[in-house]
């Protein structure tokens, strides 16, 4: 097993407000291979985006209590000084974010932002960044790179300025790629271009990606292995096929049954999760799925799951036994092949 | 963006039109009474009357009393507050050699205050806004609390007191309070420090406004996404405040500055008088309490003027900032 790229180890992150402490992420650990695709699902407020904007650096200890290791080729980037860890983002770890149109700085032509981010990290000067951020505009499939460097963000499309964030993420060559629902504010067919962008990008910069969202259809095909987070922890873990074939959590089961399928009978109703997500201050005891879940008996109400894998990669924390995810997801949660 | 400057342009035109028509409806049709006998002032003789009535074209139709009066708001020589209409009778002299002896004084004062509140007013606004509730920001917005709500008149006073009559009997020495000596230039009037308790008097009332106005745009702009963006590139914190977040923040600020400026070089009145500058404030003081009615027509087109004109210019200023105006 190669070394992996990035550890996250029991980490946690907790904000402090008004109100009482916010356990935004709570004992999440996990690793990502060199090349690989994670998908991290979730509902907002699971703590997906938190996780990954604390590996980032962009939620520091001024901010929240955080604890927990972060690994990234081998250095702790919690414990980075915080130039070094500036050194790290932008350049080695990219993160692109939701809303395109918002993410862009509306004054500053497309092209400077982008040679920016090269300045920023490589000592050159200002015309070869720019043919640099030209090149990669071209990269991402932006047509007339040229003439579009100069323009600005709300000149472009909302494809288009997500293919922008995508080449500024990708103008160091990083070796992870973070993307933070890079497709919910686009439109479906600009959705489906977006992710095969990525996908080809991935091959062709070496780089690992991880993908964030609450669209189980987004990573079904872009995705190798996929993280199910719920209440601020991991609650399943596995590659594609465990997921979508076998999964093992109840959370899990109620996502696959509220997305529709183009093969299900018409007739048949979507089921949502009953119930609301939990509050991450005065997070439930146990299991803090066990308010909604169908399956709950009494250890689910007072003992924590931990995380423990069922076959070898796929892990689930439920208290279910095997036999029974095994039965219940064949008798009812069924995704036809 | 050619076609937006041309929109502006006429929009300022027509301002202008709006301006003229309305003033001239208050000053000539409104009131009761005679408007010859209004324009003369103090100074009432047959023959005056008489001239003014000829002057004015009070026995000629509406439109030809209108267009005298609109033509001091075209700015041409010969036509702006041209004498005709704009003649001060009390004193035998046409408004516009009253008010233009008098707009360098109003100018100084105006560009002297205008540096002094951006230059207080700015770097405390920006450091409260990136030190927010620290003890900096709560004493800079106490600071300001009190610039905002204390008046103008009790500030120039105040200050007239401690730092001219009080630094007299304290330390035998004060800085100049009263007025521009005749025999002074203006140059030497500034470097002798004349204007220094005005600059600051009118200083401290703007600056508070811009120190509140920077710390709300600059803290609503740094939760921008772009922001977060620039942060994840791994820029410099200091060029992401900068660049960044006041680039966006100082926008409404640069609009807002090119109005109280022009607001000001219509005449900073109250200072003016206390500080007993010979500006167009103190100009529209004394017309007012003289009667002198073309006096006040005079600086009443004069100000109107500055803010219609400062008005495109901080379009097109703003325009040349903000890319996405250019094209409305």
């Amino acid at each position: 097993m190669p070394e992996p790229l990035l550890e996250v180890k029991d980490l946690r992150v907790h904000f402090p407000t008004e109100d009482g402490l916010v356990k935004a992420v709570d004992g999440v650990s996990f690793s990502l291979q060199p090349g690989e695709t994670l998908g991290v699902v979730g509902e907002s407020g699971s703590g997906k985006s938190v996780t990954f904007l604390t590996v980032m650096g962009l939620i520091t200890s001024s901010q929240a209590v955080i604890e927990g290791e972060v690994i990234f080729q081998g250095q702790d980037l919690l414990k980075l000084p915080k130039d070094e860890m500036r050194n790290i983002r932008g350049s080695k770890i990219s993160m692109i974010f939701q809303d395109p149109m918002t993410s862009l700085h509306p004054f500053y032509k497309v092209g400077y932002q982008i040679a920016e981010a090269i300045r920023t990290h490589q000592d050159v000067g200002k015309k070869e960044a720019h043919d640099q951020s030209v090149e990669m505009l071209r990269r991402v499939g932006i047509p007339k790179p040229e003439e579009r460097a100069d323009q600005y963000p709300h000149e472009f499309s909302g494809g288009m300025r997500q293919r922008a964030m995508i080449a500024m993420a990708l103008s160091l060559n990083p070796d992870m790629l973070i993307a933070d629902e890079p497709t919910t504010a686009l439109d479906v067919t600009v959705q489906a271009q977006i992710l095969d962008l990525v996908d080809r990008l991935r091959a062709e910069f070496n780089a690992s990606v991880v993908i964030i969202t609450h669209d189980l259809g987004v990573v079904a095909e872009h995705c190798d292995d996929i993280q199910v987070m719920y209440a601020g922890k991991i609650v399943e873990f596995g590659d594609r096929r465990d997921i979508y074939y076998g999964s093992h959590h109840p959370y899990t089961w109620g996502l696959l049954r509220s997305i529709s399928r183009l093969d299900s009978a018409s007739k048949e109703r979507l089921q949502p999760i009953k119930g609301l997500p939990p509050s991450l201050i005065y997070v439930p005891p146990g299991c803090a799925f066990h308010p909604r879940c169908p399956y709950v008996f009494d250890r689910c109400r007072t003992e924590i799951p931990r995380l423990l894998p069922t076959d070898g990669h796929h892990a689930s924390a439920c208290h279910l036994t095997l036999a029974d995810k095994e039965r219940i997801f064949q008798g009812e949660v069924v995704v036809r092949r | 963006m050619g076609r937006y400057l041309i929109r502006r342009a006429l929009f300022l035109v027509l301002v202008l039109v709006i301006v003229s028509l309305l003033t001239f409806t208050i000053f000539f049709k409104l009131p009761a009474g005679d408007p010859a006998r209004r324009v003369a002032g103090r100074v009432i003789t047959p023959e005056t009357l008489v001239a003014i009535r000829h002057n004015l074209g009070l026995d000629k139709p509406l439109w030809v009393q209108y267009g005298r009066f609109a033509k001091g708001l075209v700015p041409w020589p010969g036509l702006f507050l041209n004498k005709q209409v704009y003649f001060n009778y009390a004193n035998n002299v046409p408004v516009s050699e009253e008010i233009y002896r008098r707009l360098p004084v109003t100018i100084t004062l105006a560009i002297g205050a205008s540096i002094a509140w951006l230059l207080i007013g700015l770097p405390i606004g920006i450091v409260s806004a990136i030190r927010r509730r620290s003890l900096f920001d709560r004493a800079g917005m106490l600071f300001a609390l009190f610039g905002v709500s204390a008046p103008i008149f009790w500030l120039a006073y105040v200050m007239l007191y401690i730092f001219w009559f009080k630094f007299q009997q304290w330390f035998g020495w004060s800085l100049p309070g009263s007025g521009l000596p005749t025999g002074e230039s203006l140059m030497q009037s500034v470097l002798r420090g004349r204007f220094l308790l005005p600059w600051f008097a009118l200083a401290l009332s703007f600056a508070a406004f811009y120190t509140r106005m920077v710390r709300g745009n600059l803290i609503e702009t740094m939760s921008e996404d772009y922001i977060r963006t620039a942060r994840a590139k791994g820029l410099a914190e200091r060029r992401v405040v900068f660049r960044h977040g006041l680039r966006a923040a100082l926008t409404p600020v640069v609009t807002m500055f090119g109005l109280d400026l022009a607001t000001l070089l219509g005449g900073a009145l109250i200072t003016e008088t206390v500080f007993n500058l010979p500006g167009i404030g103190q100009y529209t003081y004394n017309s007012v309490t003289s009667s002198n009615f073309p006096g006040i027509m005079g600086v009443t087109v004069l100000a109107s003027f500055f803010i219609v004109v400062a008005n495109l210019v901080v379009d097109i200023v703003y325009a040349f900032l903000d890319p996405r105006v250019r094209y409305t």
